[in-house]
């Protein structure tokens, strides 16, 4: 995989001392890094590792776990499609297909200017199917105009 | 001049809620966000004060709002009082009563902490023994035995730490809480810190509730503000600190002891108990650790006695429970009522059948490592002890519906599916288990060998169930399982 480098270490750095003292401070830093740029990338790995001393491979190793701490820049447009029970039993499935369809991309592969990923709830099981854009919660989904809905 | 109340909660965002509150702001009218009621099925709702009555509106647009206000009880889309509401009224609310009536960070901070500063640690546990309070998460072990292994432990530093990872699919409650109602879980926890001890809590929330971390956040900036946490809790000289920290996406870590790893900024990777955590749980520390359904029971608890929350209930199933109607069913929503209530009257009762209109074919009960059952079981009464006859439990109380169109099948293979994505990867029944189960299913789902393959997928089964570390993998068969037994058709097409 290629490095990923990015201007941002002073910063990343800062942040990590800020939460330095922090229980979970790690993850406290990680979370913010990605919220600041998007993810994290080799170098702000080894600049959170210096600060909190640890190695490098714990800190790969926390952000290779969690589905949050994303190690490439994300692209504009980031949809989220709840792929769970509760929206399955109402067509979670036809709505992934129709959203795949509308941004001609398949769920969970990478593309340059739009996400499409899984999620496994998002705590709107009784309005269920639902999904996620930018951040934004939609309940009904299945009823949602998609164009209208996602910034194109 | 008009009060009209439209909630913050997520499920009422998701659906619209910001347009109507822009919409009501434009009349002119006075608006409150409250929190939500949990009738999830009406949300956007929208309640007006009008002759001295709360009205409430259902599934509202905001180009419905002027015609509210105009028509009141007449407007089609007029639920009737909020006190007449059947599925309001049927209910019993311990928790939840004062979720929605208000904006949650105007509900009074404080209802019982003041006197139990008073009471001795011994006879808070002691009440928390009356009540029979059992762990609302999902194993329903009894809260007080917790309680008192924390407090018996030494320890110079001990800690409250809440369970708000809730990342089952078809549950809610913990996010409805913490939107509606955020003072009750402070109060609950800093209660348990006095019984046992702990002078430290943490709320462990999962990051896909934004809304839920923003109003629980200033809950707690108004807590500290008002000498209700910190280190002299109304002047008692007694301390709490109470800490808001998310999670970064790992259904994992709602296990408890992932989620302590977490919370120390590690890996969410599993711990072998024992030791418990109420022995040894965060950095090594004595810790009580509890869903926020069971913290938030607390306060009720203290206020009107255990015996009064154990005289609901059926046997060793008391007080209440609140249960998450999701999926296919045309109301679904949050419904707190005691123990003993039937599947039947919850599905169809309070939930009106499905959605979709056509046959319930199964419900999925106590999220996706519940089990599968048939209608014909939906006269079992919802305890813990019941439940578990069937071969299945109540876990956190979601229950998922679903109509005659669903391939169980499908659903066996996205159990295992499911294990594999969010699986910690410690050991390898889960681990390994979850890949093979999939693709073992997937050859079912194609027709080949079946026979053999349904043999397989027993026995791997068998050694997920009996090897695995932790629940994530021994529970991943009994979806599985559930669905093979009760709908043996789906397997052999």
């Amino acid at each position: 995989m290629a490095e990923i480098e990015t201007k941002g270490d002073a910063v990343a750095r800062e942040i990590a001392q800020e939460h330095r003292d922090r229980v979970g401070g790690v993850l406290i830093a990680l979370r913010e890094i990605v919220a600041r740029f998007g993810f994290v990338s080799r170098t702000q790995e080894h600049d959170v590792a210096e600060v909190f001393n640890l190695s490098r491979a714990e800190v790969r190793g926390i952000v290779s776990f969690y589905h949050d701490l994303k190690t490439r820049p994300q692209p504009p447009v980031q949809v989220r499609v709840c792929q769970a029970e509760a929206c399955q039993s109402v067509g979670a499935r036809e709505l992934t297909r129709r959203v795949e369809t509308h941004l001609g991309v398949k769920l969970g592969e990478p593309s340059d200017g739009v996400s499409l990923d899984a999620v496994y709830c998002l705590g709107l099981c009784a309005q269920a199917p639902s999904m996620m854009v930018n951040g934004r919660p939609l309940a009904r989904a299945d009823l949602c105009d998609l164009a209208e809905e996602i910034p194109a | 001049m008009t009060t009209a109340f439209v909630p913050l909660d997520t499920a009422a965002v998701a659906a619209g809620a910001d347009a109507v509150a822009a919409a009501v702001a434009d009349t002119g009218a006075a608006i409150i966000r409250n929190g939500s009621r949990g009738m999830c099925w009406a949300e956007p709702t929208m309640e007006i004060e009008y002759g001295g009555a709360r009205l409430a509106f259902g599934n509202v647009a905001a180009s419905d709002v002027a015609g509210i206000f105009q028509q009141h009880e007449r407007h089609a889309k007029c639920l009737g009082e909020v006190s007449e509401i059947e599925y309001l009224q049927r209910q019993t609310r311990a928790v939840f009563d004062r979720a929605g009536t208000s904006h949650p960070l105007e509900l009074p901070k404080t209802t019982v902490v003041e006197e139990c500063l008073g009471r001795d640690p011994k006879s808070l546990i002691g009440e928390i023994e009356t009540s029979g309070l059992r762990g609302r998460g999902g194993a329903g072990f009894p809260a007080h035995i917790k309680w008192r292994t924390v407090f018996d432990t030494p320890g110079e530093q001990k800690y409250i730490v809440c369970n708000a990872d809730e990342g089952d699919s078809g549950t809610f409650a913990d996010r409805i809480l913490m939107e509606g109602d955020p003072y009750r879980l402070i109060e609950g926890m800093t209660i348990a810190g006095l019984a046992t001890g702990a002078t430290k809590g943490y709320v462990y929330l999962r990051s896909e509730y934004p809304i839920a971390a923003d109003v629980f956040q200033a809950a707690l900036d108004n807590a500290y503000a008002d000498g209700l946490l910190g280190t002299n809790i109304l002047g008692s000289g007694k301390a709490f600190d109470l800490e808001l920290f998310i999670g970064a996406g790992a259904y994992i870590c709602g296990e408890e002891t992932s989620l302590l790893e977490s919370l120390e900024g590690k890996r969410g990777e599993i711990r072998v108990k024992p030791p418990v955590p109420a022995v040894s749980g965060l950095f090594g520390a004595p810790t009580l650790v509890h869903n926020v359904i069971s913290f938030a029971a607390v306060p009720a608890i203290m206020k009107h006695g255990g015996a009064w929350y154990a005289d609901m209930g059926v046997g060793r199933s008391t007080g209440t429970m609140a249960f998450q109607l999701a999926g296919n069913v045309l109301r679904g929503g949050l419904i707190e009522v005691p123990f003993g209530i039937t599947i039947d009257e919850v599905v169809n009762g309070f939930g009106g059948g499905t959605r979709s209109g056509r046959p319930i074919r199964t419900i999925q009960i106590g999220g996706p490592l519940g089990a599968y059952l048939s209608p014909d079981e939906f006269d079992t009464p919802l305890t813990y002890e019941a439940i578990a006859e069937l071969g299945a439990g109540i876990g956190h109380g979601g229950i998922v519906v679903f109509d005659d169109t669903v391939d169980l099948a499908q659903q066996a293979h996205y159990a295992f599916e499911f294990c594999e994505v969010e699986s910690c990867g410690k050991c390898t029944p889960c681990r390994l288990g979850s890949v093979r189960g999939k693709e073992t299913m997937s050859g079912i789902i194609e027709g080949r060998d079946v026979e053999q393959k349904l043999t397989i997928i027993e026995g791997l089964c068998e050694v997920m169930e009996t090897a695995s570390l932790c629940q994530m993998g021994g529970m991943t068969p009994i979806p599985v399982l559930s669905a093979m037994k009760r709908f043996p058709e789906d397997f052999r097409r």
